[in-house]
């Protein structure tokens, strides 16, 4: 790899761009693409860039036969993201651990006194109201959106947002008589129950989890399963 | 809290530039292909600087070894590598491949 292949690399995902390295397989040789501009070694003829294309699509680093060269497609897209709804104790355990484990991660709450960076280092914070910040974030099936606030007011009207959006995964903690009104709440404003079933209410996968951490690691396994566990999908 | 993330290639991608900029020969592998279950999926990759510091992985421990061997050879001649493990050859369980499967690696030096 030429040392100019690996600074474009670099750049580009500090950029968050959509990019493939494509390496010949035989001779080393590489070219970059980023946001569909090529630039390097190999010459890129429409079958190659189809290639290129379907990988982006599919998410999926992948080998492609080509005129008898071998050649191998790695995408590298942006991390995951994962946006939580509530600076709590459970959010600082969360966010961390959730970073460990590849996503970009947000965190919301208009509560100034929650969303601090002292609490929260290296997390991206937000203290708009939660359906204007989720409104301006962009989500996609690349995303997880998670509520903690334990209050109507700010999880509300963020898991409309989410509900009316395509996110991997939607979570919102509290107990089942928690979510048994926040069912009515969300039924009274016209959402339907087959949106409503999007929720996993109560979150998490059922481990017996008390403490901020161990919620936290029922949370991200939920999440992962929500993720992984789709064999006949295309990994979002 | 560190910045540290498992499945991203930017820890290792920037650490082998980093040992390039302190003047460390670096190799790069990467996972192209697999075949039945193997331990790391297609584009997990490892960088090895010559001292034998290495960051990443391209398999769940058994075929680094091997790997970084060939790393070794490519930092000196400069040419890429496409290596294939298989637990079906006898080099598989030289490396102890057990975990079934197998797995194509490209290496290569970075420049």
């Amino acid at each position: 790899m030429k040392a100019a292949t690996l600074k474009a690399l670099m750049k580009a995902r500090a950029d968050k761009a959509a990019t493939a390295l494509i390496t010949d397989l035989e001779s080393g040789a590489q070219t970059v693409v980023v946001d569909g501009v090529a630039s390097g070694d190999i010459a890129m003829g429409p079958a190659l860039a189809r290639f290129v294309e379907d990988a982006l699509t599919a998410d999926k680093s992948m080998t492609a036969d080509l005129n008898g060269q071998r050649y191998f497609i790695q995408i590298f897209n942006p991390p995951r993201r994962l946006i939580i709804i509530g600076a709590v104790h459970i959010a600082q355990v969360f966010s961390a651990m959730a970073a460990m484990a590849g996503y970009e991660v947000i965190v919301v709450d208009p509560r100034g006194a929650f969303a601090t960076e002292a609490r929260f280092p290296k997390v991206t914070l937000s203290t708009e109201w939660p359906d204007e910040a989720l409104e301006a974030l962009d989500i996609d099936k690349r995303t997880a959106i998670v509520t903690l606030t334990h209050d109507p007011k700010l999880d509300d009207p963020a898991l409309k947002v989410a509900l009316a959006r395509e996110p991997f995964y939607i979570g919102a903690l509290g107990s089942r008589k928690t979510h048994a009104s926040r069912v009515e709440r969300l039924t009274a404003a016209g959402i339907s129950q087959q949106a409503i079933e999007r929720i996993n209410a109560p979150v998490g996968m059922d481990i017996g989890a008390v403490s901020p951490a161990e919620i936290a690691v029922s949370i991200l396994a939920q999440m992962t399963a929500a993720l992984r566990r789709k064999p006949a999908r295309a990994e979002p | 809290m560190s910045e540290s993330r498992s499945d991203d290639h930017d820890d290792i991608l920037e650490q082998a530039a980093t040992w390039r900029e302190g003047g460390r020969k670096v190799a790069l592998a990467t996972v192209v292909r697999t075949w039945g279950s193997s331990p790391r999926p297609v584009g997990s990759q490892l960088a090895v600087e010559d001292g034998g510091a290495m960051v990443g992985s391209v398999s769940g421990g058994c075929i680094e070894g091997a790997v970084i061997r060939e790393a070794m050879e490519a930092m000196e001649d400069g040419k890429p590598r496409l290596l294939e493990f298989n637990v079906s050859n006898e080099q598989a369980w030289d490396v102890g491949l057990a975990c079934g499967g197998i797995v194509h690696v490209f290496v290569e030096r970075v420049e």
